[in-house]
């Protein structure tokens, strides 16, 4: 075996791993989509966040505008403490409202960004005043329950 | 070329765990010589060669080289006096997957920066000296048993040693591959002005290169001499080596009961499980 | 007398494992402590980089391609039933870039290059090669043993990549083109759902790791390999087997490590 030729060879051989990285990063993976560019950082405070995990994206109108960057828990007022990530191509006003939603019934969970009327906007390290906690499926069905059968009682007495 | 002799073993000892190999040999190598170590399979001689080399440690004793004692020098220590001695090992030893040219310049590559042009020079020059400057191209598979054992030599001598070991150089060739490899030893040792050490049980064909044999049975030095002061030993073992003898000090028989008690006994297991 | 006598012989297999232990990982230490002359002369790796790597090419894509086209398959049969068969992307592309891409390209990796370099290291020591170099004042770790622990350690990951790259197309070649889901929706649930730095860099720390670990058994095998034939090929048998059962040893424990934030 020649030298020119084996080097040929391992040459070819690394060219094409390194396209399948490549591939793997760019194609199969998110490389691509999210976490290029420049961020910056948003707080929030949640009575309770459900199943919310770290590098969950935050959306807005359903676009994905950054990432759940770390969550924390604040042992001074007992509240889920979750900073956020967001492209700096995005800026949002100050009186925006977060929401912890789940995508389908039982798919993960996200922040959502709605958007209100005020005209200055938040700035990187700033906390979003108003949030919403995640709803938890088993408080919203017995609630429905309970709600229903205080409706019956009261028809019944009614009656 | 002063007096002191090149290679000096004094009161050497060497045991493999608690298994005695060598025991209080003394030989002493004059620089410019043939010097033959003979004896029958197993007694110790090639130990003796890992133990000049280096790659092994005596129990008690020393292997002088020059003014060095080997077994006390340093790894580095080691590998200079390793580059200025060759060695010729009992099959050749050729690294299998480089070419015949690549085997005899791969010590000029690996501790010189020679240019490869001057390599060319020197491997062909190495390849001529052993009459195979041809076979430069062929790959170690490619050759016969005697081709390769001068191969093995055109790479022992690349560097110019001034100490060549040669570790059973005849074994497994036909007569007319001893005769060429038994001339190569005995011309290049004078060209290059260097020593030899010759580990052989072949005595006919190394006697006749030789200038000193030393005879070594079971661990220990039992005779030395001139080439010539061996061929007439009297001594019933040497007799007996040098002239080929079947039965004699060195018993026919490896060591058993008495025959007669052993005929008498109930036939033992098996050995082996097939059987 | 019997349980006494199972017990010595167990601590006697214990004593000499762990010796063995020892001894191997005084081997790697030296490794790479010799390693130098691997690195300043490239070429040398370069030419094992050939050996282990080159050669092992064909086995890998085929088989990539073979699995992928299994997951495929398999994986539609089960999605359907839900009715998510879009999900099929998500399915393939992370069985293959988080397991099965690492773990089937190392033990490819073992029976085709490991056994090879513990052979060839064997009969190498088995020939007086090993033994001449060392009185050629070349030291055999360094000039042998080095370069293709490195050649090793670069082509694992390559080899691993290609084999989940592979894997991916024989998904979409039987999930979209001949079962027929959705081509979009095959991609962009792949997307969103594998996660550059948990799945993809993980799978790639693990074929490094791997392929060190393969490496190490092979020339350690081959290096304290009986000089004979029958020596030479109880090694070779041997980096089979403990490579096999070390990569799936060490994938549970980077699996573990890994994926335990999840």
């Amino acid at each position: 075996m020649n030298r020119a030729v084996i080097d040929l060879w391992v040459g070819i051989f690394a060219a094409l791993g390194l396209v399948a990285l490549l591939f793997l990063a760019l194609k199969v993976g998110n490389l691509s989509s999210t976490d290029v560019g420049e961020t910056y950082s948003l707080q929030a405070r949640f009575d309770n966040i459900g199943g919310l995990k770290v590098r969950a994206p935050v959306k807005s109108a359903g676009v994905v505008v950054g990432r759940v960057a770390e969550i924390r828990f604040d042992a001074k007022d007992y509240m889920a403490l979750v900073s956020m990530q967001i492209d700096n191509r995005y800026q949002f006003p100050r009186d925006t409202f977060a929401t912890i939603n789940t995508s389908g019934l039982l798919g993960e969970q996200y922040v959502g960004f709605e958007v209100g009327g005020d005209t200055a906007l938040l700035k990187a390290g700033d906390v979003v005043k108003k949030t919403q906690s995640a709803m938890v499926l088993e408080k919203l069905i017995s609630q429905f329950m309970f709600s229903k059968a205080a409706e019956d009682e009261g028809k019944k007495t009614t009656d | 070329m002063s007096d002191d002799p090149l290679v000096q073993i004094r009161d050497l000892n060497f045991a493999y765990d608690n298994r005695s190999v060598l025991s209080g040999i003394n030989i002493t190598i004059p620089r410019g010589k043939v010097v033959a170590i003979m004896g029958p399979s197993g007694c110790g001689k090639t130990t003796t060669l890992r133990l000049i080399g280096g790659q092994l440690r005596p129990t008690s004793g020393e292997v002088r080289v020059g003014s060095q004692v080997v077994h006390e020098l340093s790894d580095s220590g080691l590998y200079q006096l390793r580059r200025r001695m060759g060695m010729l090992f009992q099959f050749g030893a050729l690294f299998t997957d480089m070419s015949v040219y690549d085997n005899v310049a791969f010590q000029m590559r690996e501790h010189t920066d020679l240019p490869e042009e001057l390599i060319h020079d020197l491997v062909l020059m190495k390849l001529h000296a052993v009459g195979l400057r041809g076979a430069h191209s062929l790959m170690p598979s490619e050759l016969s048993g005697g081709m390769a054992r001068r191969v093995a030599l055109a790479r022992a001598i690349a560097l110019d040693p001034m100490l060549i070991m040669y570790d059973e150089p005849f074994a497994g060739l036909d007569p007319i591959s001893l005769s060429i490899v038994g001339d190569l030893i005995r011309t290049l040792n004078d060209a290059l002005g260097a020593s030899s050490i010759v580990v052989t049980h072949d005595v006919q064909e190394s006697l006749k290169i030789v200038d000193y044999v030393y005879f070594v049975s079971e661990g220990q030095i039992v005779a030395e001499g001139t080439a010539e002061e061996i061929k007439h030993s009297k001594a019933p073992y040497v007799h007996q080596f040098v002239w080929g003898e079947a039965d004699g000090p060195v018993p026919f028989q490896y060591p058993a009961r008495p025959y007669g008690e052993e005929m008498m006994e109930q036939p033992s297991k098996p050995t082996a499980w097939w059987s | 007398m019997m349980p006494a006598r199972l017990l010595r012989q167990l601590g006697h297999r214990v004593t000499d494992r762990l010796w063995r232990l020892g001894f191997a990982s005084r081997f790697l230490l030296m490794t790479i402590l010799y390693s130098g002359t691997s690195l300043r002369r490239f070429q040398l790796t370069i030419r094992e980089i050939y050996f282990t790597g080159v050669l092992s090419l064909i086995i890998i894509l085929v088989s990539g391609l073979f699995v992928g086209m299994v997951l495929g398959l398999q994986g539609y049969d089960t999605l359907q039933r839900y009715g998510s068969s879009e999900a099929l992307g998500i399915l393939v592309a992370l069985s293959l870039v988080r397991e099965l891409g690492p773990v089937v390209a190392a033990l490819l990796f073992a029976s085709r290059a490991g056994s090879a370099i513990t052979a060839e290291i064997g009969l190498m020591k088995a020939t007086e090669q090993l033994s001449a170099m060392e009185m050629m004042a070349v030291n055999p770790i360094a000039r042998v043993v080095a370069p293709r622990f490195w050649a090793g350690v670069i082509s694992m990951p390559l080899l691993a990549a290609l084999f989940s790259a592979m894997g991916v197309l024989g998904g979409y070649l039987v999930g979209v083109q001949l079962i027929g889901v959705d081509e979009g929706s095959f991609w962009s649930q792949m997307q969103a759902a594998v996660d550059f730095r948990q799945d993809i860099m993980n799978g790639v720390i693990k074929s490094c790791v791997f392929g060190a670990i393969v490496s190490w058994i092979a020339v350690f095998e081959g290096y304290d390999a009986d000089p004979t034939a029958e020596g030479v090929s109880r090694a070779t048998t041997r980096t089979v087997v403990t490579s096999s059962l070390a990569i799936l040893a060490a994938d549970f424990v980077l699996t573990a490590f890994m994926f335990r934030g999840l």
